[in-house]
Formats: C-alpha cells, structure tokens, sequence
C-alpha cells in the first residue's frame, strides 16, 4: 500500500498534515483493519493533550479502538461531521474524516514523526 | 502456520475478501462492500455465507434414535422425519458442550452440524455415548457448508433446485424442514434454517462441489442483488436475531436454562444427559439469566466488559459480564446480551455497565432486537 507523500506518520497508523498546526487523521491500514466505522467519539475544542494520551475512540461493527495524540499541544480544532457521519472514516480517511488539529507546543514531537517511507515500511511488515 | 481452508478460499480471495483467522481457519471477515452493506444485504435481499468450517456427522443404525435421545436436551429422538431440530449437547452438570442442529432422515438415521471450532471435542462426546446398535462417521473434512439468507434466498434456491418431489418442492419446505435436493447441479442436504433471522436455506454438499454452488448462487442471484458475506456480518446479523454464539454466549459453564433455551430442553421427553442437573436447576432458582440490552448513549458494550451495581460495597459492584455485543445495524442505539442475576434482568430495567472506564446505562430487553416482518 502507498500513504500520501505531504503527510507524517505515528506507529499508531495515524497521518498529520504538519503546517502551523498538525491535522490529524488515521490511515487507510487502520480503516482496512477495523473495517465499517460506527462510531467516533473525539474531545472538545481546546482540550489540552499530552502525546501519547487517549483523545478519543473509534468503533467499527466488530472492534473498538483508542485514539492516541501524536504530539502534545492543544486541540484548536475537531472534525464535527463525523459525530454523525463515522462512514466518512470509510470513505475518505486522508480528506473529509480528518479528526483533529492540534496546535502543538514541542516542535521536537513534530520532527520525529514518521515519514511516508517509513511508514510504509512499517506498514509493510504487519 | 497457515489456517485451514475451506473449498471456497480461492472464491473469497477473487471476491476480494479481507481473511482472518478464525479459530485456526482462514475465514473472510469481510468482502470489499463491507460488514455493513453486507448485513443489509441479508436483511433486503440475500447473502452468501461460506460456514464450511462447520462440523458434520451422521449417527446410523438400529440405536441411533435412542442415542441421539439421549445426546440432546431437545425431542430430537421424537421429530418427524425431514425435520431439523436445533438442541444443546449437555454434559451431565448441565453445562453445555455445544449447540446444534440434528436432520433426522429416520429412525435409523440422523446428520448433525455442530460449532466448527467445537467439532473435535463433540465428536469425542458423542463417541463416548454411543448407544448399542448407533455408528458416528464424521463428514467434517468432505462436507462444504453455504447458507443462503434473506427475504431473497428462499426464491433464488428454489429456482435453481431440484428435488425428487419435483420442482417447487424446496420453496414449500417448512421452517426447519429438510430434503435430499440438487442446487445448480450440485447434490445437497437442503435446510429451511439459518443463523441471521432471515428466511433461507443452508445447503451442505461435498467439498469438491462447493466451488460450483458458490459460483452458481452468485451468478443467479446478481439481479436479486446478492452479497457474499463475511463473518463480520454473520455476527452482527445473528445477534440481532438474538441466536446465541458458543464461545461467547455459551460454554462449558452455562447450562440452557441460564442462557434462555429452556424451550430447547424437554425435562418430560425421558432421560437425557444433563437433565437431573436441569431439573435440579429449576427447582432451586437460577443464579444468573442472559438478559439482551440496548444502549442509547454513544456506547457499544463488547464481550467481556463488566455489569456493575455502583450501589454496593467496594469489590462487590460487578453483577454480571456482558457476552456479546455491538452496534444495532437493522435496529436502533446498540445491543448486547449480558448475563446478569435474574432480579436484575426485568424487562425495562436499567442495567449499568462499564464500558471502557464509563458507566453506561443499558435497558434491559425481552425478546429479539430484530423480527423479520
């Protein structure tokens, strides 16, 4: 499988498009692993996390998952659409189902994150 | 090492389909339309299961009515013949070794289909209560197993099927009802059973042919919209129907009369093994009954998560487990079944679980979640 070349990656098969701010989403190996997606819960704006904290929770039919920030920082923005709309996860994981933005507060977090390449390689060995 | 394979992997592996292991099986979760698609599917039109990971024997001869009478906790012994009859296996606790269905043919004759991952250890059971005059041949590696469900199935296999009652014969068997029948070609053991809620048949034929079934329902059914499904959608689909999964629901450690199948365990059919334990049982009053429940809040209680009463002392508060659950997909919130102590388990009473470090409330529910119209 190929990932988006603009984007960095977690070990939690999670994708941030880094600019000013880090939006979050999850990769198409996650949505492929927990097929149909019922259900997103995520934090309320201005939420302060710490990496590797829970931010939230996705549920599929059959498995229910945790949501890891990939770098600390607070939470400026969420995805409110996919409160009713969790199918967008399916459809669209790199574009309308992103999940968070996160202003985060230790750019050194946001320098070790994964690259596509790496990524992939990751990926490659599950 | 590599899982077992059933006669149709090749067929899921051109659908597309996500394989997992399933109890030392390569098994499709799920094809490319998803759980979701697939279980509407069933309930809107038809789908295909692969179950031929399942167990079959036949038990013939002079003894095998008695023996089956005494194997089952069901009047599987006293069924007409051309009748599937769905019992539990007891063990002489009352404890459950599995859940199946028996075909009788005859007096002389019956066929069974048990729990794959079960199969070994009811083939022992059976073995070891083996009556004078019954012999077990155990069909499991020659015999492929397709269920064909939904308000479409039962006109899709018809069209294609032939029995020696001619044609139409398969569209009027009765519920549970079975006959020797050809699909597209292909000898089969034809049921009117199932394990999604929906009308269809389940049709058992040989491995080798298997292939050709599959290749053949699809093909017929694509105007009738057809799905193949995966396991993911099975289990979502019979828990809705609120049909029990061993392994989840039942166990070694449950007996019927817990789990709510007290119309499958006929005390008055004459002796049986398990049934001293069950009437005891009912004498003196169950400890625990699996209650279904829905949940309205955004929560979905899965296997294993803990029932709590929070009104009781520290180290006391967990009442009961949930067994099965997940998300509604034909009902509303989402579902599960718990075993909880019965005064807790009232229709309408809120039980309270906890659901990854949250108290969620639950209502408790009788009867299906889903009934076919």
């Amino acid at each position: 499988m190929s990932y988006p070349t603009d984007l960095r990656y977690t070990n939690d098969h999670e994708w941030l498009r880094v600019g000013a701010t880090c939006v979050v989403g999850i990769t198409q190996f996650a949505v492929d692993q927990l097929g149909d997606i019922t259900l997103v819960d995520l934090p309320a704006e201005g939420h302060l996390v710490t990496k590797g904290q829970r931010f939230g929770t996705i549920e599929s039919v059959k498995s229910v998952s945790d949501l890891y920030a990939p770098v600390s920082g607070k939470i400026a923005k969420v995805n409110a659409l996919l409160r009713d709309q969790p199918e967008l996860v399916n459809q669209d994981c790199y574009g309308q189902a992103w999940m968070i933005e996160i202003e985060p507060s230790d750019q050194a977090e946001v320098d070790e994150l994964l690259s596509p390449d790496a990524y992939a390689a990751l990926t490659a060995e599950a | 090492m590599p899982g077992l394979r059933t006669p149709l992997y090749d067929a899921h592996k051109a659908l597309g389909a996500r394989m997992i292991d399933f109890g030392g099986w390569d098994l499709p979760v799920s094809y490319p339309a998803g759980t979701l698609k697939e279980h509407k599917a069933v309930r809107e039109a038809v789908g295909l299961f692969d179950v031929s990971h399942m167990g079959e024997a036949w038990l013939r001869g002079p003894g095998a009515t008695a023996t089956v009478a005494r194997l089952t906790t069901n009047d599987v012994g006293g069924a007409a013949p051309g009748k599937a009859v769905y019992t539990l296996l007891c063990r002489p606790d009352g404890g459950i070794v599995d859940d199946c269905i028996f075909y009788k043919r005859s007096d002389t004759e019956y066929f069974v289909i048990v729990n794959a991952s079960n199969t070994a250890k009811d083939l022992a059971w059976m073995r070891e209560h083996l009556g004078a005059g019954c012999e077990l041949e155990d069909v499991s590696a020659a015999t492929a197993l397709v269920a064909v469900q939904g308000p479409r199935a039962v006109a899709l296999v018809d069209r294609l099927g032939r029995t020696a009652a001619g044609d139409g014969a398969l569209a009027a068997l009765p519920g549970f009802g079975f006959a020797d029948a050809t699909v597209a070609g292909v000898a089969c053991l034809a049921a009117r059973t199932g394990y999604t809620g929906e009308d269809g048949f389940e049709l058992a034929c040989a491995a080798d042919a298997a292939p050709r079934l599959w290749a053949a329902l699809l093909e017929a059914g694509a105007g009738d919209g057809v799905q193949a499904c995966g396991l993911g959608a099975r289990d979502s689909l019979r828990l809705e129907a609120r049909l029990p999964l061993y392994g989840n629901d039942l166990d070694d450690t449950t007996s019927p009369l817990e789990a709510g199948l007290g119309w499958a365990v006929k005390l008055d059919k004459g002796d049986f093994l398990g049934r001293d334990a069950l009437i005891a049982q009912k004498a003196q009053g169950l400890r625990r009954t699996l209650a279904g429940f829905r949940i309205d809040d955004r929560a979905t209680a899965r296997h294993g998560y803990a029932v709590v009463d929070r009104g009781r002392p520290d180290g006391e508060q967990v009442i009961g487990t949930v067994t099965s659950g997940g998300p509604g997909i034909s009902v509303p919130g989402s579902i599960g079944l718990a075993y909880v102590p019965p005064a807790a388990a009232a229709a309408g009473a809120t039980l309270t679980i906890d659901c990854r470090g949250r108290d969620v409330p639950a209502t408790v529910v009788k009867g299906k979640f889903y009934k076919r119209a």
